[in-house]
């Protein structure tokens, strides 16, 4: 499973749906995932990915880290396995 | 004032998952208390107690509550629906804003503190679930509850050691004494059987390797339990006007504390909660037939406790029934009034008075009749229960049979 595969595994589980259901474009808010379920899918993702994500809760849309859409959660994503595997 | 009854019960515990069952096992004078089984046990001295088996929480916990609930928020719950469903309550417009839940526990999610902290120390992990927080705090299971019912009125949870859900209890029969409230959900809900809540217990040297033979001469100290126990509490009026079907009345209460000492317990202390529970319910001590005792099995309680019965009740001590069903469910600690409660509504209700088992010789110490090994039938008018903590903290709530 790639990365894409895995990042969509964890938000439809969350979700509570098919990962076939789970498109690039949409948004948690889309997905039905709250604040509390946004956590514990930034705390699914650290332990599958072995890295250290960068999010605060207070300001969920002010971090570094991009949760606006799934695409730019994978992205987010991408790019922390390839600085923190240095 | 207003009168308060009771209308609905429930309870999950070592004796049984729900009122009915665990009536049953009283009635029958069944020992709950068995082989513990988690992570660790082996590194225990005190390897038994009143766990709940047999409980699959998947089967009645999605998967997002399964992430939230620790043992006790799930026992909470268990018992909650069984109690509420039973009222036939629906909390919606005015009744809503006014029900609330008040309930006690002492421990707070410590499954999930023993878990994670195991996870953290020894297995060297820097990353815990994000609930933790949200699982292990004291008023997970109040709030949980209030959730899944609407209850948007008054709510808490009352920490007293194993006084917690007396204490809550009387916080509930107050609000609706003094017409705060028509309906309030109380009890209390404990879950301590995990490694680090058991070795803090050993620690200190009061827990019985084999049994919980309370009174009786050979007692050699405490057995832990776990469960929950909740009820709702109602005002006379608003019961009878829907047709509800009234379990028992709730007479009085009283409360004090010692302010003598952390863990001995004090006669004069609990005498004055046994006597101010009487004079709240405006009884006098000939009118108690059964007193469900805090009866912990350790020597200091069970002396003091007895001594106490002589003092408040003098001739009359020989007259009345006291037991401790603590010998069959364990010791429940922040739950163990609310589970407890459930002998006294049996006394009154269906006549008959749970056993104290385990018992083998009489201790000229607590020279009581505990209702030895069997259970037995009695008409009983009023039943008291009692409640005395570690801090000195006690909490003494009264019972009358409803005609």
């Amino acid at each position: 499973m790639d990365i894409q595969e895995r990042v969509i595994k964890i938000i439809a589980e969350q979700a509570v749906l098919e990962p076939s259901d789970v498109s690039l474009e949409s948004s948690l808010d889309d997905l039905g995932i709250d604040s509390l379920g946004l956590v514990e899918s930034i705390f699914a993702i650290e332990e599958v990915f072995e890295i250290s994500v960068p999010f605060n809760a207070n300001e969920p849309n002010e971090n570094d880290f991009d949760i606006s859409s799934v695409a730019s959660i994978i992205g987010g994503i991408e790019k922390l396995i390839e600085e923190q595997r240095k | 004032m207003r009168r308060v009854v009771i209308t609905g019960a429930g309870t999950i515990n070592a004796l049984g998952k729900s009122v009915k069952t665990t009536l049953e096992a009283m009635r029958e004078g069944r020992c709950g208390i068995s082989d513990l089984e988690f992570q660790d046990v082996e590194r225990l001295s005190i390897r038994i107690g009143g766990q709940i088996k047999g409980l699959v929480p998947e089967e009645r916990f999605n998967r997002q509550q399964m992430a939230l609930y620790d043992r006790f928020t799930q026992f909470t719950l268990i018992a909650a629906r069984e109690a509420i469903t039973q009222s036939g309550l629906e909390f919606h417009g005015e009744l809503a804003a006014k029900a609330g839940i008040i309930l006690g526990n002492s421990g707070g999610g410590m499954t999930t503190l023993d878990e994670n902290y195991r996870s953290v120390y020894e297995v060297g992990k820097n990353r815990v679930h994000p609930f933790v927080v949200p699982k292990l705090m004291n008023n997970a299971a109040a709030s949980h509850v209030s959730m899944e019912f609407n209850l948007m009125g008054p709510s808490f949870t009352v920490s007293t050691a194993c006084a917690s859900s007396n204490h809550a209890m009387s916080q509930a029969f107050q609000m609706i004494h003094g017409g705060l409230t028509p309906v309030m959900v109380t009890g209390g809900s404990e879950s301590m059987l995990c490694f680090g809540g058991v070795k803090a217990w050993e620690g200190l040297r009061v827990m019985s390797k084999d049994a919980c033979r309370p009174f009786c001469a050979s007692r050699n100290g405490m057995v832990q339990g776990e469960g929950a126990g909740v009820f709702v509490f109602e005002e006379l009026e608003h019961a009878k006007k829907r047709g509800a079907d009234i379990l028992v009345e709730v007479a009085g209460f009283a409360m004090s504390s010692d302010a003598s000492d952390i863990v001995m317990p004090s006669k004069h202390g609990a005498a004055r909660a046994v006597r101010g529970a009487l004079k709240d319910a405006r009884l006098s001590p000939e009118d108690v037939g059964y007193i469900n005792a805090h009866g912990t099995g350790t020597a200091a309680n069970d002396k003091t406790e007895s001594a106490v019965v002589a003092d408040v009740f003098g001739a009359h001590a020989d007259n009345l029934m006291i037991s401790s069903t603590k010998s069959m469910h364990g010791h429940l600690i922040g739950g163990t009034g609310a589970v407890e409660l459930l002998a006294c509504i049996m006394a009154l209700r269906d006549g008959i008075i749970a056993p104290t088992i385990g018992y083998r010789e009489p201790d000229p110490e607590c020279a009581l009749y505990v209702v030895p090994n069997e259970a037995r039938e009695a008409f009983v008018d009023v039943a008291l229960s009692n409640a005395f903590a570690f801090g000195g903290m006690n909490s003494v709530l009264a019972l009358k049979r409803f005609t």
